[in-house]
């Protein structure tokens, strides 16, 4: 290191920065600067410093979102830790500061200000301060759920507001008790009390969020983790109206990025693990197996059981684990099937890599073999030096400061907030079965003599219909989180999907794919719109990077061409709008036999078209579940 | 900590907030004297200050500070 105190390093290379000319360069410095955990007025210099950046520049690194953040206090101390926050994942946030108490007259008056702004996301950060205030505190229960119902159906209707007004994801930040008690430890049971009311409001919006399909922004978690006085400063409440403490900022910044990154599937998937010192305590190859730190008997053994624990329950949410160690492949793999205390089994790592090679390379090699793409990959290595290298090679891995001691391992894990989701379905839980499969596949892919042997040999089922409500979650999710295989980049709602499937002009079909290996559930979804008489419009076309190479493209454009036909349609027209992450599939509809149409570009949008009538339907291995036509 | 280090604090505070390296804090500045340094930058400076003095002022106080003087003599007396 350089001996610089922090501070000094921070403010030297913010000052190299601002004194770069190319906005690009000035850009990727600003980026890195905001992973070093910045402070209060180091993420008002940042968020100045991006201000400076060109339009152009930022559109090239960042994605860009328009955020509305509406309130019943103020918010402008909070918005330069929401854009640092954006930027650590690769998001540019354009602000829209709500005016103090203003929110409901924003959102529904229609000559307010947001209007010309048009959110993409609107965030409530609402206080229960007014309503605890007008209740008495002698009022009973009945009275107590009444009141807070009424309060709840407004909250919904302002949701309702930003959707059907602006098209908006809303986001709904929990109720924060940062009230004093005021009996003592029976506000937990007075109805009325601030404790016992925020704590069923929260319940009541929890309920209506996963109903009417809003995310959350558990500020109350956060707030009751770190402490009410980290989050709630009394004196800037009365100085400034802020209903969250200027220190919080940061934080609540992260809350909100996380939220928006992972609606628009940007929440990493894959946590890799070392091993020696990382899941157990000790170097394998000089203590052996038996000579392991791990498990009951010991402080240390208890935290790497601690850390194998949480990478299980991860697992079972759906996070891909994989394992990147110096190690000796056969020997690794065998601590793994005879050590005792192993709680993680072999069968639980999707991808295993033990070897003497560079751990960035290694790294590379994993993403390729589970196909998703390093900026889904979080490295957890207890090694500074690998740690580095890791970072300097592949700064889009996110790779977390991890502590000296073990004991705390889980906490930095889970305080980086990589994971985050919006939903849990089927398809999340059964994920990681799903990628060992893929790897089986592939292991049987090289051994076979010809890919029209290795495909016929899977004996593969395609399951189809209509987006229906059972399938309604997992379509939505799809439909928001796929970046690779997605023609047009549409997002939709629950709400949304759920109007087009029972639209009479519309047809959805939602696939799924089973092989001898596996299901792999829910994944690929449609959207045609019947527009003018004979045409039918591929409005988007959706499909999970696990089943790539597998023809189910050919077997859903086979299944789609019979459905419009059945309907009368003569054309089928498909836009496709190339972004940076769909390029894998640039050539789709041209391969279906589709023609371009005059007009389109490469960057821009295409249109292409393609004749019922000639139609040639597509050759494949798939066989359609019986009793389906 | 006696006047100059405080002195020199807050204004290095400033010129970080502000990035604004010509800013020169002295016992008799207002706010109206340092340019951009409106009421919202004020709460960030007391926001800072604090932070890093480790103290709270009162919110009388705050709102009582004429010149960076004040706001260094409670500071001081906080420190004391």
């Amino acid at each position: 290191m350089n001996g610089k105190s922090p501070a000094t390093d921070f403010r030297e290379r913010l000052k190299a920065a601002l004194a770069t000319r190319d906005d690009v360069a000035r850009l990727t410095v600003l980026k890195s600067l905001s992973d070093l955990s910045p402070d209060y007025v180091q993420t008002i210099q940042l968020d100045k410093a991006l201000s400076g950046i060109a339009v152009e520049a930022v559109e090239k690194q960042l994605l860009r979102v328009r955020v509305a953040v509406l309130s019943t206090g103020t918010t402008n101390h909070l918005l330069p830790g929401l854009r640092v926050a954006a930027l650590r994942r690769g998001f540019f946030f354009d602000v829209f500061a709500g005016a103090f108490a203003q929110y409901r007259q924003e959102l529904l008056d229609p000559a307010s200000p947001l209007g010309s702004f048009a959110p993409e996301v609107v965030v409530l950060s609402l206080s229960a301060r007014a309503l605890i205030g007008a209740l008495p505190i002698d009022a009973d229960r009945e009275h107590v759920e009444q009141i807070l119902q009424t309060e709840v159906a407004e909250v919904r209707s302002l949701w309702d507001a930003a959707r059907k007004r602006f098209g908006a994801v809303v986001l709904q930040q929990t109720y924060m008790d940062v009230f004093e008690p005021i009996f003592g430890s029976y506000d937990r049971i007075a109805p009325a009390s601030p404790a016992r009311v925020i704590d069923r409001l929260n319940d009541l919006i929890a309920q209506s969020a996963r109903d009417d399909g809003v995310a959350l922004i558990d500020a109350a978690r956060a707030c009751a983790r770190d402490g009410v006085d980290a989050w709630f400063d009394r004196a800037r409440w009365l100085q400034g109206k802020m209903e969250i403490a200027p220190q919080a900022a940061g934080h609540y910044g992260e809350l909100i990025a996380r939220v928006v990154a992972a609606l628009r599937g940007r929440s990493r998937k894959c946590a890799v693990f070392d091993l020696d010192n990382t899941l157990w305590g000790g170097v394998l190859g000089d203590a052996g197996i038996e000579g392991l730190v791990l498990g009951e008997g010991s402080a240390a053994g208890e935290a790497y059981l601690e850390l194998q624990r949480y990478a299980r329950r991860l697992k079972e949410r759906g996070v891909i684990l994989a394992v990147c160690s110096k190690n000796d492949p056969i020997l690794a793999e065998q601590a793994f099937s005879r050590h005792p205390e192993m709680v993680l089994k072999r069968s639980d790592i999707a991808c295993f890599i033990a070897n003497w090679k560079d751990k960035a390379e290694n790294l590379r090699d994993i993403a390729q073999i589970l196909n998703i793409g390093l900026e889904s990959l979080v490295f957890i290595d207890d090694n500074p030096a690998e740690r580095s290298r890791v970072r300097e090679a592949f700064p889009m891995i996110a790779v977390p400061e991890l502590p000296e001691d073990p004991a705390h391992y889980v906490h930095a894990l889970a305080d980086g907030g990589y994971f985050e989701a919006v939903s849990f379905t089927r398809e999340d839980s059964a994920r990681a079965a799903s990628y060992a499969a893929n790897a089986q596949r592939d292991a049987l892919r090289s051994a076979a003599q010809s890919i029209d042997e290795f495909l016929r040999g899977l004996d593969m089922e395609v399951t189809y219909g209509p987006v229906g409500s059972l399938e309604l979650e997992r379509a939505t999710q799809l439909i928001n989180k796929t970046n690779q295989f997605n023609t047009s980049g549409r997002r939709y709602s629950a709400a949304e999907v759920a109007q087009l499937a029972a639209d009479p002009d519309s047809v959805t079909l939602q696939f799924r794919l089973a092989d001898r290996l596996g299901d792999s559930g829910l994944v690929s979804v449609m959207i045609l719109r019947l527009s003018a008489a004979g045409v039918a419009d591929l409005d988007i076309w959706v499909m999970s990077c696990r089943v790539f190479g597998r023809q189910l493209e050919d077997e859903a454009m086979n299944i789609a061409v019979e459905h419009v036909r059945s309907r009368g349609v003569e054309t089928l027209s498909a836009r496709f709008v190339p972004t940076a992450r769909n390029g894998v599939i640039c050539d789709l509809f041209r391969n279906l036999g589709f023609e371009l149409m005059s007009g389109s570009s490469a960057e821009g949008e295409q249109l292409w078209r393609l004749s019922i009538a000639k139609y040639e339907e597509r050759r494949n291995f798939i066989r359609r579940r019986s009793g389906q036509s | 900590m006696n006047e100059p280090d405080l002195l020199a604090i807050c204004t290095r505070i400033l010129r970080d907030l502000l990035m604004d390296d010509r800013i020169v804090l002295t016992m008799n500045t207002r706010r109206p004297d340092v340019p951009n340094w409106d009421s919202f930058a004020y709460i960030n400076f007391i926001v800072a200050l604090e932070n890093e003095l480790g103290i709270k002022f009162n919110v009388a106080e705050v709102e009582s500070f004429e010149t960076v003087g004040d706001i260094v003599t409670g500071a001081m007396a906080r420190l004391r």
